[in-house]
């Protein structure tokens, strides 16, 4: 194998960066969860990338289920997002001020 | 040091998780989305992963990102297109992701991680299914209910009182 571990952590470190810019700076709730998205991606691929270098089954297996907790948060995150649009006519998070203390 | 199928795979993956938020139109940004997952199985196709990589294409893109373009579709059209940011808050998230980037990274390149590299043969793919069935299957079961119950909080939640009043009463 010619790639090293370090070149698919370095992948996972920017993706994960670039999705706690998107958290952190884009106020639209979908563009939120797509930032979610990516981080749940760069942790899986830390899990898959280290059950591959320290030969082991049990990254990938962990990496199956949080692909399947992470579709089954989309599922609720988007309801979420459906039942605001309804109530505010809008997905700017800065809207949604039931919640505001 | 990488070959040029990983770092085809990593300017893909890279460049469509900016584009997915930076992009003016949801629906482009939701296909770039796709793009980022898609090299995501790619990767774990260069780790020897089939199984969890065809798991990736099913879940997310099959479905996840299918699920989020009908959700942007939803919405009313001008809102796909508004873009809302302070310019502020947006050089502060700037200077966060760089941060973020050189500490992981120089706390990653410190440590003894960089001189890694296996020679093994890849885990074969029915020894996750063993581990499902035998030392897992608790944490499969649960999964399995997970997903029903989030499944049905999604439809409860989406749901329409005042629709199913009407009908009611009709």
């Amino acid at each position: 194998m010619t790639n090293t571990m370090l070149d698919f952590l370095i992948v996972s470190i920017a993706l994960l960066a670039i999705g706690i810019y998107g958290i952190s700076v884009k106020r639209n709730a979908i563009r939120m969860l797509f930032a979610v998205e990516m981080i749940v991606n760069a942790a899986n691929l830390n899990l898959v990338a280290f059950a591959r270098f320290l030969p082991n089954s049990q990254g990938q297996t962990f990496a199956l289920f949080s692909i399947a907790i992470a579709a089954a948060e989309v599922a609720v995150g988007l309801a979420l997002i459906i039942v605001a649009y309804r109530m505010y006519k809008n997905v700017d998070i800065a809207e949604f001020r039931s919640l505001k203390g | 040091m990488a070959d040029a199928v990983f770092l085809g795979l990593a300017i893909i993956t890279i460049g469509s998780a900016i584009a997915a938020l930076e992009v003016r139109s949801l629906i482009y940004g939701s296909i770039a989305l796709m793009g980022t997952l898609g090299g995501i199985a790619g990767f774990f196709l260069l780790l020897d992963s089939p199984f969890v990589a065809m798991f990736q294409i099913a879940v997310y893109i099959g479905s996840i990102a299918v699920l989020i373009l009908f959700t942007v579709m939803l919405v009313r059209r001008e809102l796909i297109f508004i873009k809302i940011e302070d310019k502020r808050r947006r050089y502060a998230g700037i200077g966060l992701m760089l941060a973020l980037m050189l500490g992981l990274g120089a706390i990653i390149l410190s440590s003894g991680i960089k001189t890694i590299t296996t020679d093994e043969p890849p885990v074969d793919f029915r020894k996750i299914g063993e581990d499902f069935l035998t030392y897992y299957w608790p944490a499969l079961v649960l999964m399995g209910f997970i997903l029903a119950s989030s499944v049905i909080g999604a439809l409860t939640l989406a749901r329409r009182e005042d629709l199913t009043n009407d009908q009611h009463n009709a």
